[in-house]
């Protein structure tokens, strides 16, 4: 039995202490948002915050988590869509199919609570998710749209 | 916040994916019997108007990404005359299609057909149900409905002043009479069609909403993990179930069909887990030994073969080489490649003595409804498929559907149980449908005065139809896609050169591995081997490669007039920035005609790195400019990708590459800034989703000529030396 605290919610789950975050969330909360990709770190679709910080949840067991940290999923990013990333994700289309998006989204609402105005060099650098629709190059007018703040609500 | 998980019933699913939507119903829907239901009729089959004056359209294709669900409701919306902020969407059942003598026609989407097929037949669909709404106001009020108009939702009759609105006529127009033959307008006149409307199934993407084919849950639903025999071929010998079976979760452990073990439990996660502890042992079957060197050997043999399928040929091509001042010749190869969406495959099945449905992302559901029936031991008419929003198809969700077959046959394991089968990526990787695999020798013949006299084009190597759709190979039994680009003439993927001499022909060679249709299918391969080839014997001839083409395409206004636009807006006659090198490159491709041109500067170390890539497009009509440059950047990533890094090995008889550690793709970093050039011509439709990929990279090679004098004959580019020597 494993306590985790998910946006905002202490959840009580049952799982094998090895079993990925990802699957936990996944399975057993029920929050399916979270996507799996690939299960091995490599390409960001199971991005969630812990703490703040982006995890590839993937790839870190569910026992390694403490009940006093706190997760937050794409479906606890905001109540109503109106995070920054999100209404920049909105006012520019940026989803094709949209599977990798839950992570793109959370990995750039990381990026940018720890730097709200990177330059293009660092969001290439610290944006790693896959996306093979091809979306890349609306995230990244996305990320700086957002960055800018207001502009993000336009559209 | 959080959302409790939905616990959906079968009918209950449905709706409930659009109360989790929000303002939008999207990918799936109450069934139409429902819909139907008195309070929201139905028009006709394309529309239902409900007393709220909400649109619902009826989308036959599927969305994956590329846009066409919102393109296509723009088409229907256009002749329906309703208001674009009322629509809404869903999407018919395969049965439902078969029970109503197809009247959506084909539901499949591959080869970019999901708008330009239905192009005429959605449009009319509108237009017939905007005359009947207009038929049933002006019944209502005893006027004729010549006088009278509809403009969003709204029905006006001018001359008595009267208004009414499509929601509360709705009932008595689908009693009408349709029209035979409604005339539809002229997209000059268009207003919602041809505009970049934003898409209509963007927001549940933003915030976990959207329910993907790996997401769904249904009351009492266990999970299933599968391992196929990774030799194409095997089968299982054996298996050690008990070794298993008392692992946490673990149901039942299941053969599938002859080549595969799959565990069913609780959760995908100690399906898996144990499937990975399960002891099986395989006959890998006469393919164990096979290598990616054999296979070459095997290709290389048809370089020289005597026999072969002609696909376009003109003239007297040994003569002309015979006769030549010069000859250039040169041998290129494509690899395997695998789709790698971005959701691995998965379905979810529940089977019974009378009844199988099935759950799935497909491109083809009438497809899968044949592949489910066939698994299930029913007739389609006791089958159903409810079609799911896709994480990514790519063709890889269209022509065949070993995994629908594979979660039937899992769920007939467990009588009335739904099961939900996923690939883990590993199986995704290793079980493709790959890009098929080919090698190329070209050859020119130069008079003294560089003009291009012969051109000899053989192909060896995969046929997509051979393996899979084999009723589509011609009489003789030769494989038309093979030639994508090359064709003599036609509206789908002619040849832009004009050539005295020329043979183009294709020694079939088809190795066990199974191929597939991979987006932008064999106009990757041939546009490389074409384009590339030309730029090699302009520059033997002394010639601007972007000259030397255009002296080839006076007959080809079409394909000159994107190449030109792609040139103008790469700035073909400005020098580059200091260190940058150019290449272009042009083909015709799913009915549309594009050009591309990048700019790429090549480090000391031999980093390739891509600046700047324009994209010239002639798709005839476009529907949404900027769902189309999406598609063309989305189309230049995986053109890139593939270029880039894009290749499958095989040893022992198996893929090599199982995740993406092995199978690199580009990420945002590698991603260069992406021009769109529109240039709609008008007089015909053709489709966006794929073209585009195949001149990716043959302006990337031929740049990258430009830049160090190497000429990359076989991609991925990760395997070439482009040191400085
Ligand atoms: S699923 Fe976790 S990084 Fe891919
Ligand atoms: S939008 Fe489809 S994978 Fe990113």
């Amino acid at each position: 039995m494993f306590k985790l605290t998910i946006n905002g919610s202490v959840r009580e789950v049952e799982a094998e202490p090895d079993t990925p975050l990802l699957w936990v969330i996944r399975e057993q909360v029920g929050l399916t948002g979270t996507k799996y990709g690939c299960g091995i770190a490599q390409c960001g679709a199971c991005t969630v915050h812990i703490d703040g910080q982006a995890v590839r949840s993937c790839s870190l067991p569910v026992s390694s988590v403490s009940a006093e940290q706190k997760i937050v999923t794409i479906e606890g990013l905001s109540p109503d869509r109106s995070h920054p990333v999100q209404k920049a994700w909105a006012a520019l289309d940026v989803p094709q199919c949209g599977f990798c998006q839950s992570g793109m989204i959370m990995a750039s609402a990381a990026l940018l609570a720890q730097n709200p105005k990177p330059s293009e060099q660092e969001i290439r650098q610290e944006i790693t998710n896959i996306c093979r629709c091809g979306t890349y190059n609306r995230v990244l007018a996305g990320i700086k749209l957002a960055a800018e703040g207001g502009e993000a609500g336009r559209g | 916040m959080t959302t409790p998980r939905p616990a959906l019933s079968r009918r209950g699913f449905l709706a409930g994916s659009a109360v989790a939507a929000g303002a939008f119903s999207l990918g799936f829907h109450v069934p139409l019997d429902a819909e139907a239901a008195p309070g929201a009729p139905e028009i006709n089959a394309w529309v239902v108007v409900r007393p709220d004056d909400t649109v619902v359209i009826r989308i036959a294709r599927s969305e994956m990404g590329q846009g066409t669900l919102t393109g296509l409701a723009q088409l229907v919306a256009e002749e329906l005359a309703c208001d674009w902020s009322k629509v809404t969407t869903e999407y018919p059942t395969p049965g439902q299609n078969l029970a109503r003598n197809r009247v959506w026609g084909d539901f499949s989407t591959g080869g970019s057909r999901g708008i330009r097929e239905s192009y005429v037949a959605v449009r009319k669909g509108g237009a017939a149900a905007r005359t009947m709404l207009v038929a049933a106001a002006a019944r209502e009020w005893g006027v004729d409905p010549a006088g009278c108009r509809a403009e969003k939702s709204v029905i006006t009759h001018p001359a008595s002043g009267r208004s009414t609105t499509y929601g509360q006529v709705a009932a008595l127009a689908a009693t009408l009479e349709p029209p035979k033959d409604p005339p539809l307008k002229d997209p000059k006149d268009w207003t919602v069609a041809g505009q970049s409307v934003k898409r209509l199934d963007t927001l549940p993407k933003l915030d976990g909403s959207q329910v993907y084919g790996m997401d769904l849950t249904l009351d009492g639903m266990l999970n299933a993990a599968i391992r196929d025999c990774p030799v194409t071929g095997g089968k299982v010998r054996s298996f050690d179930a008990a070794a298993v079976s008392g692992m946490p979760g673990v149901r039942k452990v299941v053969q599938v069909g002859e080549t595969g073990v799959a565990v069913i439990a609780d959760t995908f996660w100690r399906a898996k887990t144990a499937l990975d502890a399960l002891p099986v042992v395989w006959d890998e079957g006469p393919n164990a030994r096979v290598s990616s060197e054999t296979i070459a050997a095997v290709l290389k043999e048809g370089l020289d073969a005597e026999e072969a399928f002609v696909g376009n040929k003109a003239g007297d091509v040994q003569a002309a080489l015979r006769g030549a001042a010069k000859v250039v010749e040169a041998t290129y190869a494509y690899p395997f490649q695998n789709h790698a969406t971005m959701e691995p495959m998965n379905a979810t099945a529940r089977w019974t003595p009378e009844r199988c449905e099935v759950w799935t992302p497909t491109q083809n559901g009438e497809a899968a409804l044949a592949a489910a029936a066939e698994a299930a031991g029913l007739s389609p008419r006791q089958c159903e498929v409810y079609k799911i929003h896709l994480g990514g198809g790519f063709g890889r969700r269209g022509a065949t559907h070993d995994w629908v077959r594979q979660a039937v046959l899992i769920a007939r394991e467990m009588p009335g149980t739904p099961v939900k089968l996923i690939w883990t990526r590993e199986e995704d990787m290793t079980h493709g449908r790959y890009h098929p695999v080919t090698q190329c020798r070209m050859r020119a013949a130069l008079d003294e005065k560089g003009n291009l006299t012969g051109l000899q084009m053989r192909i060896s190597g995969q046929s997509i139809l051979a393996a899979i759709v084999p009723g589509r190979l011609g009489p003789d039994g030769k494989d038309p896609v093979t030639f994508q680009g090359l064709n003599p003439g036609g509206a789908e993927a002619a040849i832009g050169y004009t050539i005295p001499n020329l043979l183009i022909d294709h020694a079939m060679r088809n190795p066990h591995i199974i191929p597939g249709f991979w987006r932008g299918v064999n106009t990757n391969p041939n546009a490389i081997y074409l384009e590339c080839f030309l730029d090699e014997v302009a520059h033997a001839a002394g010639q601007d490669p972007l000259a030397f083409r255009r002296k080839l395409m006076a007959n080809h206004p079409k394909h000159l007039a994107v190449l030109n636009a792609a040139a103008e807006r790469i700035g073909w006659d400005r020098k580059p920035p200091a260190g940058v090198h150019r290449g272009i490159a042009q083909i015709m491709g799913f009915g549309s005609y594009v050009a591309g041109a990048a700019e790429v500067s090549v480090a000391e170390d031999g980093k390739v790195k891509i600046h700047r890539i324009v994209a010239a497009t002639d798709p005839g009509v476009a529907i949404n400019p900027q769902q189309i440059e999406a598609q063309v950047e989305g189309s230049f990533v995986y053109g890139l990708s593939a270029a880039l890094y894009g290749a499958c090995t095989v040893k022992d008889g198996r893929i090599e590459q199982a995740n993406f550690d092995t199978y690199p793709v580009m990420r945002l970093d590698d991603m260069p800034a992406v021009e769109t050039v529109l240039v709609p011509s008008g007089g015909f439709i053709g489709g966006v989703g794929e073209p585009t990929i195949a001149v990716a990279a043959p302006a990337v090679l031929n740049a990258i000529f430009a830049a160090t004098g190497k000429r990359v004959r076989q991609i991925p580019l990760k395997n070439a030396d482009l040191r400085r020597a």
